[in-house]
């Protein structure tokens, strides 16, 4: 009856990460495969990379940002006696310095030429006066030189902080939960063999190796400093960093169809590949997720596409359509921008809904309260979140645009406050099991609350005249990204980890992780709504000295969450290698993943699945292969039917 | 499977037409599903193009309202008569890759092929009446888009825009046609080993599909940049 009989495979094949071959096939097999396991498994590395690199720049930033940045000139008493001035740059940790060039001298004072010779000769006229003047063919020999100055120490903090935010967008957080846990996951829990489009799969994660090469090309020849948003007319102006600029749009262009691909990969597989038996209404919540996800993905990303190649013309060509001097119009390149990057917020946060989905009804063993709201929700917000990028150009447009976009921002709050309510309300009388995975759900929901609340006075404009380009928006953003995102992103690796490697990870371990990233990051960045509030404006180097206390504190937050990561790796590196095997359904889940083995084997199912139970029907359903003992099932009134 | 055992049945002789034996891919129920799946795959990346193409056409909406005098001078150096010409091959090679699909949908292997290559040849014109006949004099001429202008007889400061709108568009439809061709020209190579037959088409159909929304995306750049003054 299954398709393994006719494709010749016996029921025992092995785990997906069984290797065949020696080591060389093995890598060539992975760099080939069409596996949808494996590409997960290989995104999951490459964007936890990222994110340590993005996040050593994040540490770099928060350093330089201990202490404000000044230019001290004072007098100092040599050993001699003698008295002098100089003239020091206090508060500057990264100083990459920048190179002029100057003239050659020799001992006479006058100007060299290539040749070694002066170059400027003198010409005796027939009255006997004599002229000076550049030698014909002569060019100046000049010596490049690197001087530091406090200005110079500022553009590196420009390209630091460039960095961060680049690759914590585009490479990060934008593919982390979709290109990962959504590539491992989603076929599975739709009972699927692999997604609709095994090969373009694969090709789009090449795509997405090609864009982060040239971004990293871009950042090791020295890097950019337009600000992770690209503003016109600064990124087609800052000459500095010539191609660096249009290597690292070029990079972000190429990330973008990598994006649309797998996007388009996983509408449809959910619509085509779905098992028998599996109705919509059926599907669990993070595949909802992805879904809602995937069709913003694929119906904003070309709008940044063709922004993106625009701003490439103008950087080479200075074609003038963003330049106001030729006519042209910068603010549209933001309207261009924001078209595609508030609807990317929710491409980014709306997977980290669906696990917190996950998390929350597994591990509190509930029926999720309001199911159909929730889907109807993920739906709702990303249809909404077409028509309110506006909200990021208040103080660029007009009064009646800038009402309106106010208006429908506030839209937003609505689905989103269905979510958090209905997740509250799955919380009540759950079985809760206080272990990693849980504990990030619950910091989800405190953090996001915060992050989504938070948004409310940007979008009042009144307030966002003030909040505006402060550190108010740098909190507000990273509450939402990271302590929505990548939190629900490091409980759902938790949660899924023993399915994808087939082994336990140290649970007190996990906990003493989480809890130093969750202080770490209210620490760093409850402190900057303060430093928002008092008018502290963002991407600065410096500051003046109000503000140090809390720029400090900040800093030896983001400290404290750095530390919270190293624990989770060292937690994970040491489960890969010697980690208790973990059995098919250690949480006693009920979607379809938790049926197959740790780790799945090659075509996921023995048997194609037949789906006779909701994802979170707890109350009538024992778990796969677990028993009535371990999750007894609640009694029934006698008069049930 | 039911669906499965059907194509067991199939004889795999050599006689066989390539197309005969193609099975559909493992993690598909169904030839059919198979099929359906990858025009709706098609049907999405044509939506992605759309709005690609949608950013464009909401520049040229701006700058039109902002400059309409440059937008109409510029116009005006433009020859509808290449244009129109490039619309009728466009059109033409729009049906002749619908008539392909029905050519295998018949077994017509022949005109099968013969249809792909009159495609591939429309494509090809169309490229070299746009380079040759439109962008090589006109770039000569110095009509160019932003800082490149250098035509001496612009009537209009803000002549230099509409170029580069009338270059962005045309150039990124124009790599379009380069991207449709290759395509086609794989689908030709594969026709040659009788790859497309009766219900083995899904390849023919997405990429007839593709070829059409290039036309169709020519069909609203023809009257905007060409016929509106
Ligand atoms: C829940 C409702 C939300 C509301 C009402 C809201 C509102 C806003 C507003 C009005 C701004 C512009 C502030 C300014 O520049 O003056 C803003 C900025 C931002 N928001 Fe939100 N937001 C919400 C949720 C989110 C989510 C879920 C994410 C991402 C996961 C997000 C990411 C961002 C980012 C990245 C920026 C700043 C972009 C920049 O200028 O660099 N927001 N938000
Ligand atoms: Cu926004």
């Amino acid at each position: 009856m299954s398709t393994h009989d006719e494709h010749g495979h016996d029921h025992h094949e092995g785990s997906y990460l069984t290797p065949r071959g020696g080591f060389l096939s093995t890598v060539w097999a992975w760099m080939t495969t069409v596996d949808h396991k494996k590409l997960g498994v290989m995104y999951l590395a490459a964007i936890l990379t990222l994110f340590f690199v993005g996040g050593v720049a994040a540490l770099a930033v928060r350093t330089e940002l201990y202490s404000p940045n000044r230019e001290v000139t004072r007098e100092i008493t040599r050993d001699d006696g003698s008295k002098e001035t100089v003239t020091e740059i206090t508060g500057q940790l990264f100083n990459a310095g920048t190179v002029i060039s100057k003239p050659v001298i020799d001992s006479e004072g006058r100007a060299l030429a290539t040749d070694g010779k002066p170059l400027e000769e003198e010409i005796v006229g027939p009255d006997g006066t004599v002229t000076r003047r550049t030698r014909p063919d002569a060019k100046p020999l000049v010596e490049k030189e690197r001087v530091y100055t406090l200005a110079s120490g500022n553009q590196t903090y420009n390209r630091l902080m460039t960095l961060h935010g680049a690759i914590m967008v585009f490479m990060v957080i934008v593919p982390s939960i979709p290109a990962s846990l959504g590539n491992f996951f989603l076929p599975i829990m739709i009972g699927a063999k692999d997604v609709a489009f095994p090969r373009l799969n694969l090709l789009s994660w090449w795509i997405y190796v090609a864009g982060s090469i040239f971004a990293v090309v871009s950042v090791i020849a020295g890097g950019v400093d337009t600000g992770w948003t690209f503003y016109t007319p600064y990124s087609t102006m800052t000459d500095a960093d010539h191609w660096r600029v249009v290597f690292m749009i070029a990079g972000a262009f190429i990330l973008g169809f990598s994006s649309i691909l797998t996007g388009l990969n996983f509408i449809v597989t959910v619509h085509k590949l779905r098992a028998p038996g599996m109705g919509w209404f059926d599907m669990p919540l993070f595949v909802w997720a992805l879904y809602a996800t995937a069709i913003i993905q694929v119906l904003a990303t070309p709008v940044i596409g063709i922004t993106l190649l625009l701003l490439i013309f103008e950087r080479l060509f200075h074609v003038g359509i963003f330049d106001p001097r030729m006519g042209g119009d910068p603010v549209l390149f933001q309207h261009f921008f924001w078209f595609y990057s508030h609807p990317v917020v929710y491409v980014m946060i709306i997977p980290g809904m669906g696990i917190a989905s996950e998390l929350i009804g597994v591990h509190a063993h509930k029926k999720l309260f309001g199911y159909r709201s929730m889907a109807y929700a993920v739906l709702g917000i990303a249809a909404v979140s077409f028509i309110v990028w506006g909200h990021h150009m208040f103080t660029a447009q007009g009064e009646l645009a800038a009402a309106v976009f106010s208006a429908v921002t506030f839209l937003v709050a609505i689905p989103t406050a269905v979510k958090m309510f209905n997740w509250i309300g799955t919380l009540y009388k759950g079985s809760i099991q206080l272990n990693t995975p849980m504990l990030y759900a619950l910091s989800f929901l405190f953090l996001f609350a915060i992050g989504g609340l938070t948004g409310l006075p940007l979008a009042t404009l009144s307030t966002d005249m003030h909040l505006h380009d402060s550190y108010f928006v740098v909190a507000h953003f990273h509450y939402v990204m990271m302590g929505g995102t990548i939190i629900a992103f490091i409980g759902g690796i938790h949660h899924w980890w023993p399915k994808m490697f087939g082994r336990m990870y140290n649970e007190k371990v996990g906990i003493l992780g989480c809890l130093l990233v969750f202080v770490g990051f209210n620490v760093t960045f409850f402190t900057q709504f303060f430093l928002g509030t008092r008018g502290m404006p963002r991407r600065y180097a410096s500051y003046v000295d109000e503000f140090q206390l809390l720029h400090q504190i900040s800093t030896i937050g983001s400290y404290i969450l750095a530390i919270g990561m190293l624990v989770h790796l060292l937690n994970f590196v040491y489960s890969l290698f010697n980690g208790p095997k973990a059995p098919p359904n250690p949480w006693g889940g009920l979607t379809l993943e938790w049926t197959t083995e740790s780790p799945p084997i090659e075509h996921n199912f023995h048997h194609e699945p037949l789906v006779t139970h909701g994802p979170y029907d707890f109350d009538d359903v024992v778990p796969p292969h677990r028993s009535p003992e371990e999750f007894p099932l609640p009694e029934k009134p006698a008069d049930a039917h | 499977m039911s669906a499965i055992s059907t194509h067991s049945a199939t004889e795999t002789t050599a006689k066989t037409p390539r197309w005969a034996r193609t099975r559909h891919a493992h993690h598909f129920r169904s030839h059919e599903e198979e099929f359906d799946a990858c025009k709706l795959g098609m049907w999405l990346f044509l939506t992605t193009e759309v709005l690609l193409f949608a950013g464009i056409f909401v520049a040229y909406a701006i700058f039109r309202a902002k400059y309409p005098e440059a937008f109409s001078k510029g116009s005006h150096h433009l020859d509808w008569r290449w244009g129109g010409l490039n619309t009728v091959i466009l059109l033409i090679s729009s049906f002749t890759i619908a008539y392909s699909i029905r050519n295998a949908q018949t077994n017509n292997q022949v005109w099968l092929r013969r249809n792909l290559l009159i495609t591939l040849i429309c494509g090809g014109l169309f490229l070299a009446i746009k380079f040759i006949f439109e962008y090589g004099p006109k770039w000569a001429e110095g009509k160019r888009p932003g800082n490149l202008f250098l035509y001496p007889g612009a009537e209009n400061p803000h002549e230099p825009i509409w170029w580069s709108i009338y270059y962005s568009a045309t150039g990124i439809h124009a790599s379009h046609v380069v991207i449709g061709m290759a395509l086609i020209f794989w689908l030709y190579i594969r026709s040659l080993k009788g790859t497309y037959g009766p219900k083995h088409y899904t390849g023919v159909e997405v990429v007839g599909l593709y070829w059409h929304l290039v036309d169709l995306i020519w069909i609203f750049l023809f009257p905007l940049l060409y016929l509106i003054h």
